[in-house]
């Protein structure tokens, strides 16, 4: 899979992505950093320990980093988390219900990243 | 350009990593992962770091809580911050402006956009510690030229007999006073502030040319008769020469005013001055002023020829023009400022003026002069001052930091790789690396003067021989004693700078010997060649020696049919003369016009050796037929008193002359007779 490719898969934007970091070769290895990230991680752990300051920094790390590689449709899941718990610092129903899509995306991205060629 | 750190503080180790790989072909990049880090990074390496991109939602400590601690640490002031957050509502971008950041990034990343604000703050910031560095090397300039400049005036001070030291002080004082007035009054005469420093510096030296006028007529109370007045009126023409002679500083703006004061001084506006006999304007300004304070500081001050007179006669003498004509403007000046010479001339000793000078200069400077420096600049400077290792960073200077107790001796990185020594010396009076470098007596002498300061006067400056790469230089050093608060303080070590003072000291050695030798002839000047022989007869041990005096008989004829040209074409070559038939241990002058003295040792018999100087000297010079009348006397005759030895061949000579001169006669050889 390209680089190219890998964003229609997990419906990031490629050409602002281009745009911005100039080669497929950076773009790639820093889509392969994610693997290693911990913020994800961090998200589940904080709200299941019901760590609301933990758990908004970790969406919060998880908007900059989908930022910066424009990928898109998980940035959104996870900015509109960002988002409610900034606004309401409470772990309820609500931000269980938000954290579905927000590990449908990144599930979605990681296995997209996983088949790139390089 | 060199390198310089950037400081990237974001938790989210991607970011870091994105920026760094923007980044890291131009910078090197330190990372932290938080707030609290970045602090740890600062405290440690803060000199290192040039630019700092923060993030402001971080775990541990946030951004504008590091923000704060900048401001109150003053790191705000000598690090630019550039926000690279993904908050970007306008409260959290105001609230990192109010706290000092420079810039903002807002994510995503752009790399172009990345770059371009890191290279512009990074820019600026270089452009401003340049600006810094200016500053400072224009502070050390001054202090150098200053140093130079006593140096050099204490060394001629040893040669003036007659005046006190006062006079060079008040005719600086005078001279600074009545350019302030003038450029106030007017602005016909384009004068910065640097260019007032330079002509009150300058002025100290406007009678260096007396040095070569003899003592005799220098210190004579009476009047002076036609040729002494034109002896005397030489050391305008002498100190000009000498400033051009000079191996250093030739180009130095000091030099040039000084040459213009030294020469011009004796001017005057309406063209009846000397050397020159310039008329109005085209005597440089420097010098016009620095006329009348030496007239008004004469004129007040006593001398051995007069009284001294009443400052407000004094004026009225300058203003009648009975001191000779002076620029109208100029007088207009000395008028508005006497009610406070008056005062401040009378408050003036040598120490409070130049304290007071270097108040002045570092005020001065640090106005806003014509290269318009920032306030930002200045606090900058003051903030770089007190740190040691920056200042011996831009001046490429020897620094050290000295502890007693126990006895470590730290030098800057620059200073030990210059002495080829540790950083850190423990026990240096013990370490034989040290005591190479720094003799252990002179380093004992150094450790003697910090102990004799005391907290109110704790800077100690000599000059010691350090050896520096195997060979012997001059260093000064300036430290400063470290004094505990405790009571009674205690001596706690001194901080302070090595200068290579090498060129200076051997360039003043050479200023040294052109002072002591004639300008024309290159013989020694008779006062220096008078206390040579004094210290030889006086010494009495036995040796037997001749004492010489001569003039040229017909010199006068020489003169007005050839020209003064020819006149001195002769002295030199009767100079070049005697040179040649004395040995290196013998001492021959001019004392003044067409004599000449000389003194030599003997063994036996000195009629041959006089024989052969005497038919050596009266060779013929070109179309010119040297004639000389010698009178001899020797050192058996000598009484203790030199003056009468000399009179004694005085004498000698006299005889020779009245007797048809071109011949030689020996004091008293006719007694037996």
């Amino acid at each position: 899979m390209t680089v190219k490719e890998c964003y229609e898969a997990f419906g990031g934007n490629y050409d602002e992505v281009i745009s911005r970091l100039r080669t497929d070769e950076r773009v790639a290895k820093f889509l392969k950093r994610v693997l290693d990230d911990g913020s994800y991680q961090l998200l589940i752990d904080s709200i299941a320990t019901n760590n609301v300051d933990e758990a908004f920094r970790a969406a919060h790390t998880l908007k900059g980093v989908c930022g910066n590689l424009s990928i898109t449709q998980f940035g959104e899941s996870s900015s509109a988390l960002c988002e409610y718990l900034r606004e309401n610092r409470v772990i309820d129903g609500k931000v269980m219900s938000m954290l579905e899509p927000v590990k449908a995306d990144y599930e979605l991205t990681i296995n997209s990243i996983k088949q790139l060629d390089c | 350009m060199s390198r310089r750190s950037i400081l990237i503080v974001d938790d989210s180790e991607l970011n870091r990593a994105l920026l760094s790989d923007m980044l890291e072909s131009d910078y090197d990049i330190i990372e932290a992962e938080n707030g609290k880090e970045a602090i740890r990074i600062l405290h440690e390496r803060e000199l290192e770091i040039s630019l700092m991109l923060l993030d402001i939602v971080m775990p541990e400590m946030n951004g504008f809580e590091v923000l704060e601690v900048m401001n109150q640490k003053d790191w705000i002031k000598s690090i630019p911050v550039i926000m690279i957050s993904a908050e970007t509502s306008s409260t959290s971008i105001d609230r990192a402006y109010d706290l000092g950041a420079v810039d903002y990034i807002s994510r995503p990343f752009d790399e172009r956009t990345v770059k371009h604000r890191v290279n512009s703050n990074f820019m600026l910031s270089l452009r401003q510690a340049e600006m810094t560095e200016l500053l400072s090397s224009q502070i050390y300039q001054k202090e150098k030229d200053n140093s130079l400049m006593i140096e050099i005036l204490s060394h001629i001070v040893e040669f003036r007999n007659g005046e006190s030291g006062l006079h060079v002080i008040n005719v600086n004082t005078i001279t600074k006073m009545l350019l302030e007035a003038l450029v106030k009054k007017t602005d016909k005469y384009p004068l910065t502030n640097q260019d007032i420093r330079t002509i009150v510096t300058a002025s100290a030296l406007h009678d260096i040319g007396k040095i070569s006028v003899p003592s005799e007529i220098l210190n004579k109370p009476g009047r002076f008769t036609p040729e002494e007045f034109a002896i005397m009126k030489q050391h305008t023409v002498e100190g000009s020469n000498m400033l051009d002679a000079l191996p250093f500083h030739k180009d130095d703006p000091l030099v040039k005013i000084s040459y213009e004061i030294c020469r011009w001084h004796h001017e005057r506006y309406d063209g009846r001055g000397y050397p020159d006999g310039l008329v109005g304007e085209n005597i440089p300004i420097s010098a016009q002023v620095v006329a009348m304070a030496d007239v008004y500081d004469a004129l007040t001050a006593e001398r051995c020829y007069k009284p001294k007179i009443e400052p407000d006669k004094a004026v009225q003498m300058i203003m009648n023009g009975e001191c000779g004509q002076f620029n109208p403007i100029l007088t207009e000046c000395l008028l508005e400022i006497l009610p406070r010479l008056k005062t401040e001339l009378k408050a003036l000793s040598l120490e409070s003026n130049t304290e007071a000078k270097l108040q002045e200069t570092v005020k001065q400077i640090l106005k806003s002069d014509s290269n318009g420096v920032s306030d930002r600049s200045i606090t900058l400077l003051e903030k770089e001052r007190q740190k040691f290792q920056y200042l011996s960073d831009i001046s490429l200077e020897i620094t050290f930091d000295y502890t007693l107790v126990p006895e470590i001796m730290v030098l800057s990185d620059f200073g030990a790789k210059r002495l080829e020594l540790p950083v850190r010396i423990a026990d240096p009076s013990k370490s034989v690396a040290w005591n190479k470098i720094f003799k252990p007596e002179d380093f004992a002498r150094f450790k003697d003067l910090l102990r004799h300061t005391n907290p109110a006067n704790s800077v100690v400056i000599d000059k010691f021989k350090f050896n520096i790469g195997g060979e012997e230089k001059w260093g000064k050093v300036i430290a400063k004693a470290m004094w505990s608060d405790a009571e009674p303080p205690q001596l706690e070590g001194a901080i302070g700078k090595i200068i290579d003072v090498d060129d200076e000291v051997k360039a003043m050695a050479d200023f040294e010997r052109r002072a002591n030798h004639d300008a024309k002839t290159g013989l020694f000047n008779y006062n220096v060649a008078k206390k040579h022989i004094d210290m030889e007869l006086a010494m009495n041990d036995g040796t037997k020696y001749v004492l010489a005096m001569f003039d040229l008989d017909n010199f006068k004829q020489a003169n007005d049919v050839y020209g003064h040209l020819f006149g001195d074409e002769i002295l030199m070559a009767i100079a070049d003369r005697l040179r040649k038939n004395m040995r290196s241990t013998d001492i021959a002058s001019r004392m003044g016009g067409d004599e000449f003295i000389f003194f030599m040792e003997y063994s036996g018999n000195y009629e041959p050796q006089i024989k052969r100087i005497f038919k050596n000297l009266t060779q013929p010079y070109k179309e010119f037929n040297v004639g000389v009348s010698m009178g001899i006397v020797t050192s058996d005759r000598y009484n203790g008193n030199y003056d009468d030895l000399f009179a004694m061949a005085d004498e000698a000579m006299y005889i020779v002359k009245k007797n048809g001169k071109n011949s030689y006669h020996v004091y008293g050889s006719d007694e037996n007779k």
